[in-house]
């Protein structure tokens, strides 16, 4: 079993939900992502989800879009980010949110070997379909890696079939079609999705994309296992780009994102 | 090899390793529900009949095959012939493609169109068939190239269309794909994306080589009417590499007909100074960009590269996917034509033939008279003439400035 399925395992076992915060890597430096992942860790993430920087972001926002730009002026790739996530010797499971282009370009093979001696127990491909994915899920699953894939609302069943037969370690429902980012309020599109996976699927559902606040994410803790919060956190990162005590501040921010 | 499988791609959209969906899972049903329709109209005849009719009365096809008598005499070689695809209406090959899509998007009961540009042509032409059918129009484009081809612009507007700045990454052609795909991603349910090259996931690929193969058919009755034969080779500049595929897809089966691509390239052989995505010590390697698996430029880290050419709409660092197949195949040359060679080519095709190309096809014209050279007097050479350059003026004068032209 994957750290990610025992981490769920965990969870349901106390009768509790997850919570997943994302932070672009790099952004604002590797430093500060190295201690900002063990300051999420103790804020109490079930998992974290670890962007890698692309040039192209087309399934992203503007606060995600701007974080990418910031990372990329630094000069570091994929090794580094594993090495950061390895410095940080953490419990909670990592999974990589990335384009496929640079993975390609590493190397799935050679990042299936390398991720989980680091750290990295999944992978999120923004752009991977289940289709194109046949290669890159035998060399992650060969390293028992998860491949964790999004399903929105847009899914015919059909669909949310085929992802469900080929994702392991946690199901990402995307609460509307859209790229990334904060909304005022969540659609009640994302509850009946997570209806319609769970007839599909035993995997947990975790939902994403608009939660950034504490009433969002309660509102999620009823319906699904967990929710994660990405754009949010990145705003209050790039708010706070320069402090001494970012590392601190976004911890604090996080932790007043879960509910009571 | 499979005779088949050197012209028609798998049913996911593959040509070799080439081609597919790289998108998100969002955009994945409506791409599904997007290849459905095409299929049912590619093998329906009123939907045939339909865009054929438009092609003809209102872009004005056929467009002529031309034979290009002085520029012939100055390459003192192969007789040159012009497919003048810059006569159609809007002054590109650009508005063949947005003929069909736009009538397949009325058939799917879309009634809000977005599309991406990079010279303008392909946005004019989105414009001008929305402006045709009553449709609402969000044009994207890169703030660098709306400085390049303010002409264009303008025309958009004056078509009724909304044109969107975008000013992410190198603000060219590249960024507003990206722009374009986030529109769709958002809209998705009563938004189609006329996308504009044979690039993108599958089906766009098939659909806009199909829709451009008109070019291609053309010229092979017009050539065989003339000269009574087949050409020797054929010649066209990749961008995307809608024209080219248009023209050479239905000669592919011809095998003694040799085909050239010419890609940007630019100013030089450094990446970010040109687009010629098959310069391999350039930087380009086989990889997943905006949907599609095809030779992209880009670092040792897989980030994509900046790229640059005079022609904005050459100024892309991904290929169409068949382009790539045809590449490794070896069935289609890939060469490539710098700012300067296509600058040159510009002025030489205006003083020679009254012919102002656009600085795209002028990049097929330098090349073509290098090959013309190398060939014999009674060989023919067929030069895809994409565009006209009226939208090219300013750029060409500011180029030149201080030179004799």
């Amino acid at each position: 079993m994957s750290r990610i399925a025992r981490a769920f395992e965990l969870l349901q076992s106390e009768g509790r939900r997850g919570f997943i915060p994302f932070i672009t890597a790099g952004d604002p430096d590797l430093e500060t992502t190295r201690a900002l992942l063990l300051e999420l860790q103790s804020a109490g993430a079930t998992v974290i989800e670890l962007g890698v920087p692309f040039s192209d972001p087309m399934a992203d926002g503007p606060v995600i879009q701007r974080a990418s730009e910031r990372a990329l002026k630094h000069d570091f790739g994929i090794a580094e980010i594993l090495s950061i996530v390895r410095e940080a010797r953490l419990d909670v499971p990592v999974v990589l949110f990335s384009y496929y282009n640079p993975l390609l370009r590493y190397g799935i093979e050679r990042l299936s070997r390398e991720a989980r001696s680091s750290g990295v127990d999944g992978v999120l491909v923004t752009d991977l379909s289940p289709e194109e994915a046949a290669d890159a899920s035998a060399s992650l699953r060969a390293e028992e890696l998860d491949l964790i894939f999004l399903v929105p609302p847009t899914s015919t069943l059909a669909r949310l079939k085929m992802v469900a037969a080929r994702a392991s370690g946690f199901i990402y429902a995307v609460s509307r079609a859209g790229v990334t980012g904060a909304r005022e309020s969540m659609s009640t599109d994302a509850e009946r999705l997570v209806a319609r996976v769970r007839e599909v699927s035993a995997l947990p559902v975790a939902v994403g994309f608009g939660i950034s606040n504490a009433a969002q994410v309660a509102d999620v803790w009823r319906y699904a296992d967990a929710a994660v919060v990405g754009s949010a956190l990145v705003a209050e990162i790039e708010r706070l780009a320069g402090a001494s005590d970012i590392v601190s501040r976004v911890g604090e921010f996080a932790r007043g994102l879960l509910p009571e | 090899m499979n005779k088949a499988n050197t012209t028609q791609p798998d049913e996911r959209g593959h040509w070799g390793q080439y081609g597919g969906r790289f998108v998100p899972e969002t955009l994945m049903a409506p791409l599904e529900e997007l290849s459905a329709a095409y299929d049912a109209a590619r093998a329906d005849e009123g939907f045939q009949s339909e865009f054929a009719a438009l092609l003809r009365d209102f872009s004005g096809r056929p467009t002529p095959l031309f034979y290009a008598a002085r520029l012939t005499e100055r390459a003192q070689g192969a007789r040159i012939y012009l497919k003048r695809e810059d006569l159609s209406h809007t002054g590109s090959h650009k508005i063949n493609n947005a003929l069909g899509q736009v009538l397949l998007a009325r058939r799917m009961g879309k009634g809000r169109i977005i599309a991406e540009t990079g010279a303008g042509q392909h946005g004019v032409a989105t414009a001008t068939v929305c402006a045709l059918f009553g449709l609402e129009c969000v044009v994207y484009m890169g703030a660098e190239d709306m400085r390049r081809q303010e002409l264009n612009v303008f025309r958009m507007r004056l078509l009724g269309a909304e044109v969107r700045s975008v000013e992410a990454g190198a603000r060219t052609l590249k960024d507003a794909i990206n722009e374009a795909l986030r529109d769709w991603v958002t809209n998705v349910a009563d938004t189609y994306y006329l996308l504009g090259s044979a690039l993108g996931p599958a089906p766009y690929p098939l659909m806009v080589r199909d829709f451009q193969s008109v070019i291609g058919r053309e010229a092979r009755a017009q050539i065989l009417e003339c000269e009574g034969r087949l050409p020797d080779a054929l010649i066209a500049c990749v961008g995307g590499g809608s024209n080219s595929i248009g023209l050479f897809h239905p000669f592919l089966q011809d095998e003694g007909v040799r085909m050239i691509g010419v890609e940007a390239g630019g100013s030089g052989n450094q990446l970010g100074q040109h687009a010629a995505r098959f310069n391999q010590a350039g930087g380009g390697q086989p990889g997943v960009l905006q949907g599609t698996m095809s030779y992209v430029l880009q670092d040792e880290r897989g980030q994509i590269a900046a790229t640059h050419s005079i022609s904005a709409g050459l100024d892309y660092p991904s290929i169409g996917p068949e382009h790539a197949f045809l590449h490794d195949t070896g069935r289609v040359e890939y060469v490539s034509a710098t700012d300067a060679e296509a600058l040159e080519a510009f002025q030489t095709l205006s003083e020679l033939e009254g012919i102002i190309p656009a600085l795209e096809s002028s990049h097929a014209v330098a090349h073509a008279l290098t090959v013309a050279r190398e060939m014999k007097r009674d060989e023919l050479l067929i030069i895809n003439l994409s565009g006209r350059g009226d939208k090219d003026v300013s750029t060409v004068a500011e180029a030149i400035k201080g030179k004799d032209v």
